[in-house]
């Protein structure tokens, strides 16, 4: 049934029309189709700034002639490195105009990371946001030669920079004015000789193991994987999305941009990352994207006011959202809701879910992703509950960003439901997810042997451990390698546990140990601003994250949350025998500087095994408490130790119900 | 540093004295401040700094001597004609409109520079309605430049210390000032907020070639990032110049840093 459809995708992705198979062709046409319509929009000064399609092509040109007079030629890579502006954007559509590759750069990454892509993407060019970038990249120029212009967007702090190479993007655009008038049709000659198969960016994965590497996608990749999910979702030029999200991540790399492009949505800018949520709720994006640690800032902030409200107030919210949950849990599950609660869901719709949906920022939202990793079960049932239409997606940055997505009504907790048009999916003999589609990547820049590693015969390995099920709706169960038993042999998936443990507003990061263990151990990172202004309401007075996290009442707190998800556990046969027994506070927040984890947020458990070996060591033992010392690493590169005395706790252990 | 003070001075201060009853507050400091550039004047508690300060900005009048704004006596003018003049100053002890909104706690740093009439502003129409949309645009530049967008809407009192810090130099910043005065505006702050204080001041001078002199207790934040150092003890000016002239000077080290050990 579904097959003949896949072979049609497959073979209208192969013939792109050439008068629209790169982004350049495609905004031409945009301006040709809708010059007037809003394109992208940036709050500045504290006003939404509109900018037309027209205006989008107009100020990409500009660049474009600009590094064109720069003296960039086609295959050039330029480096991409800042918070979602409007003037990045038109970077990277500059970039692939003149038939070069934008590579985007994390906008935190450390100086060193940072000169590694630069330098194994020998980007000659780079297109930043401010000073802050600027320092960085200048470090890093010192000791990449190849990288010959850094082009700023902010000139803040730069006026007295003189260092050589060093140009601010007004003035790029105005060697392009000039450059236009010398080479009149440059531009447009240039984006002609783009085609299909050009690779049009290259996104480095941050990846949980080893160096980065450079997924390199083309316009076909992008325009067909892109083309394939506006289609399925039925997105329309109308829509609003809210870029918020890294640059350097396929994600906003495909809503923001090459689906913006490609049905000429708006994208919006916030005006700064500290303010995104109040930006979210002015726009009200009715299309929207995010890993689910976000979802769970967006709650956890709205937990804290509905927390700091007065009590009727808040046993009236906390009352009806337990009838939103019950609703949506049987419907999730397929199962008949009460009257009762069909009477309660409706008043629930009036007095309390409309409200605070808008209070999220979700009042316009048709369709919400929410992918990047799994997501704890309580949350998805929140948003649902709530009415915002929240849908698991499934895929990579080496397929392009889409892989599987949950169609209206089959929506469920337990999958990412079926594949894409024109995506095939199978599992393989060791149970890894494999997938071919028109998305899958190009290869690896410069590591043929990663490549070949990855994709063997058109199918890609996923790394992901799945099944599919009698629906054809796939599931995953974790990160391949991470799977694993208990010593007893019982089955321990670790982000599992991780992302029930997070749903709780007061845990924001989680590690479960277990491999080979005789029982599942967690060493666990408090919310600060969840459990500050619970230990303010307290009048609990603490000095630091440190200090905060190792207050026994902290501890207290903590513990019954964890003996809220062991008890949880107990409805899911395979996983009840691996509860959470002891557990620790870390010291720190784990951060992607100290390459704890990923700039995406996912842990990188071999990692801290190695780094944290003693207080693993310390969780199976008897000791109730631990001295660690341990070394962080600050934004500008400096190291410094910190030492601390860390409590262990036991958990509550629930035995499991009839049949235990 | 590339910072150029053109080097005239926009500010004398002859041989001020001040006294309150027996105590000398000042006794015949004498002190310029040039155009275009970070001043700080040190010293250590009850040197006389913030009285200093004081008088500059009209709140004192000296007991003797003069002060000069751009070559014109002024040492007899009330501090709102200061402030006309173009000073603008932040408090030791933050002064902020505790429930106002950071936005209206900025706009009233524009209070000087609104015209109009009563009828006007009541109708909220015509050249009323020009003016603060004007001003309103102004002071969103100085959010954005000392990124305050995210607590735009809050009440000030409700902010922590180091922000209301931030909030309180931003009104002073919208009064467009010719000469920015700053007590202690570093005071209390962690490190973090330190530094982004530090990088905000310079960004000043910088990009509006704002005159700034500064009162500041942590030595190394003055020696970093002013041009001139003067530094007060018991009163009398004991030393003036470059940071790093200041600090090799055997008085300062006596007198501020305690005797030097070897």
């Amino acid at each position: 049934m579904g097959h003949p459809a896949r072979a049609d995708a497959a073979n209208r992705g192969a013939g792109l029309e050439s008068a629209r198979d790169t982004f350049p062709k495609l905004v031409l046409r945009n301006v040709e189709r809708f010059p007037h319509k809003v394109a992208i929009r940036e709050k500045d000064y504290g006003i939404w700034q509109s900018y037309t399609w027209r205006q989008y092509l107009e100020q990409s040109k500009l660049i474009a002639l600009g590094l064109a007079a720069l003296g960039f030629k086609r295959g050039d890579k330029t480096a991409i490195v800042g918070d979602n502006r409007p003037q990045l954007y038109w970077a990277m559509l500059a970039t692939q105009a003149l038939g070069g590759v934008p590579v985007p750069l994390y906008q935190d990454s450390i100086e060193k990371e940072m000169e590694f892509i630069v330098d194994h993407a020998e980007a000659r060019f780079a297109v930043v946001e401010d000073q802050e970038q600027v320092d960085k990249l200048l470090q890093v120029k010192a000791r990449c030669p190849r990288l010959e212009h850094i082009v700023y967007d902010d000139p803040r702090g730069l006026r007295h920079y003189k260092d050589a190479g060093l140009i601010s993007l007004a003035a790029v655009q105005e060697l392009g004015r000039r450059f236009d008038q010398e080479h009149p049709g440059y531009f447009e000659q240039e984006v002609a000789k783009g085609t299909a198969d050009d690779v049009a960016i290259i996104c480095y994965t941050s990846g949980t193991t080893g160096q980065p590497k450079g997924t390199m996608l083309s316009n076909r990749n992008l325009i067909v994987t892109g083309r394939n999910a506006v289609e399925y979702e039925g997105l329309r030029p109308t829509d609003e999305v809210v870029a918020y999200l890294p640059m350097a991540w396929i994600g906003d790399h495909m809503f923001s941009f090459a689906q913006s492009i490609l049905t000429g949505f708006t994208t919006n800018c916030p005006e700064s990352t500290t303010t995104v949520l109040q930006d979210l709720r002015e726009i009200g994006p009715t299309y929207f994207f995010a890993p689910p640690g976000i979802y769970q800032r967006i709650l956890t902030t709205a937990m804290i006011r509905i927390d700091d409200s007065a009590g009727p107030k808040r046993r009236l919210v906390r009352f009806f959202l337990d009838v939103a949950r019950r609703v949506e849990r049987s419907r999730l599950t397929g199962k008949p809701v009460s009257p009762g609660d069909r009477l309660l869901h409706a008043l629930g719709r009036v007095l309390v879910y409309g409200p605070l949906r808008d209070n999220l920022g979700m009042s316009q939202v048709r369709l919400a992703y929410t992918a990047g990793e799994a997501i704890g079960p309580e949350l998805f049932e929140f948003y649902r509950a709530l009415g915002v239409n929240m849908k698991q997606l499934y895929g990579m940055t080496e397929s392009s960003a889409l892989i599987c997505i949950q169609r209206d009504g089959e929506v469920r907790l337990d999958t990412v439901g079926t594949p894409l048009t024109g995506v095939e999916v199978r599992i393989g003999e060791s149970g890894e997810v494999l997938y071919r589609s028109p998305g899958v990547f190009v290869g690896y820049y410069k590591n043929p042997d990663a490549t070949r590693e990855t994709i063997e015969d058109g199918w890609v390995h996923s790394g992901d451990a799945g099944i599919i099920d009698k629906d054809g709706h796939l599931r995953i169960i974790d990160r391949a390698r991470d799977v694993g038993h208990l010593a007893d042999g019982t089955l321990f998936a670790p982000k599992y546990l991780e992302n029930k443990l997070k749903f709780s507003p007061y845990i924001r990061e989680a590690v479960c140990v277990g491999q080979n263990r005789p029982f599942v151990a967690a060493l666990l990172n408090i919310d600060v601003t969840a459990v500050g202004s619970w230990a303010e309401r307290r009048g609990l007075a603490y000095t630091s994250y440190t200090d905060l996290s190792q207050k026994p009442e902290v501890y207290e707190l903590v513990r019954e949350e964890i003996a809220r998800m062991n008890r949880s556990l107990l409805e899911e046969p395979q996983l009840r025998g691996a509860q959470i027994r002891r557990f620790l506070m870390l010291h720190k927040e784990l951060d992607p500087d100290d390459q704890e984890i990923t700039r995406t947020r996912k842990v990188r458990r071999g990692f801290i095994a190695q780094k944290y070996a003693a207080l693993l060591e310390a969780l199976y033992s008897d000791q109730d408490h631990v001295s660690v010392e341990a070394k962080v690493t600050y934004e500008d590169g400096r190291i410094a130790t910190v030492r601390a005395d860390l409590r262990i706790r036991e958990a509550e252990v629930f035995a499991g119900g009839a049949t235990a | 540093m590339s910072r150029m003070p053109d080097g005239k001075p926009l500010l004398e201060v002859e041989g001020i004295s001040v006294r309150f009853g027996a105590v000398h507050a000042l006794s015949q400091v004498s002190l310029d401040v040039r155009r275009g550039e970070v001043l700080a004047i040190i010293g250590p508690n009850g040197a006389g700094k913030t009285t200093l300060l004081n008088v500059i900005s009209g709140f004192y009048h000296p007991h003797e001597g003069r002060i000069l704004f751009e070559g014109r006596d002024r040492t007899r003018l009330r501090a709102p004609d200061v402030a006309a003049l173009g000073f603008a100053r932040t408090f030791q002890n933050v002064a902020l409109f505790r429930g106002m909104t950071v936005l209206d706690n900025v706009m009233t740093g524009r209070l000087l520079r609104m015209r109009g009439s009563f009828l006007w502003e009541a109708l909220y129409w015509g050249p009323a309605r020009r003016q603060e949309l004007e001003h309103r645009a102004f002071v969103e530049r100085i959010i954005d430049f000392l990124e305050i967008q995210a607590i735009r809407k809050t009440v000030a009192g409700r902010l922590p210390y180091g922000l209301q810090k931030r909030v309180e130099l931003a009104r002073a910043l919208a009064a467009e000032p010719t000469l920015l005065l700053l007590d202690e505006p570093m005071a209390g702050m962690n490190v973090e907020e330190k530094e982004d204080m530090c990088r905000f001041i310079l960004n000043v001078n910088d990009e509006f070639g704002t005159t700034i002199a500064l009162i500041e207790h942590d030595m190394s934040v003055v020696m970093d990032i002013s041009d001139r150092v003067a530094v007060l003890d018991y009163g009398r000016k004991i030393a003036e110049g470059p940071p790093d002239v200041v600090r090799n000077d055997p008085a300062v080290i006596h007198a501020y840093l305690g005797v030097a050990h070897e």
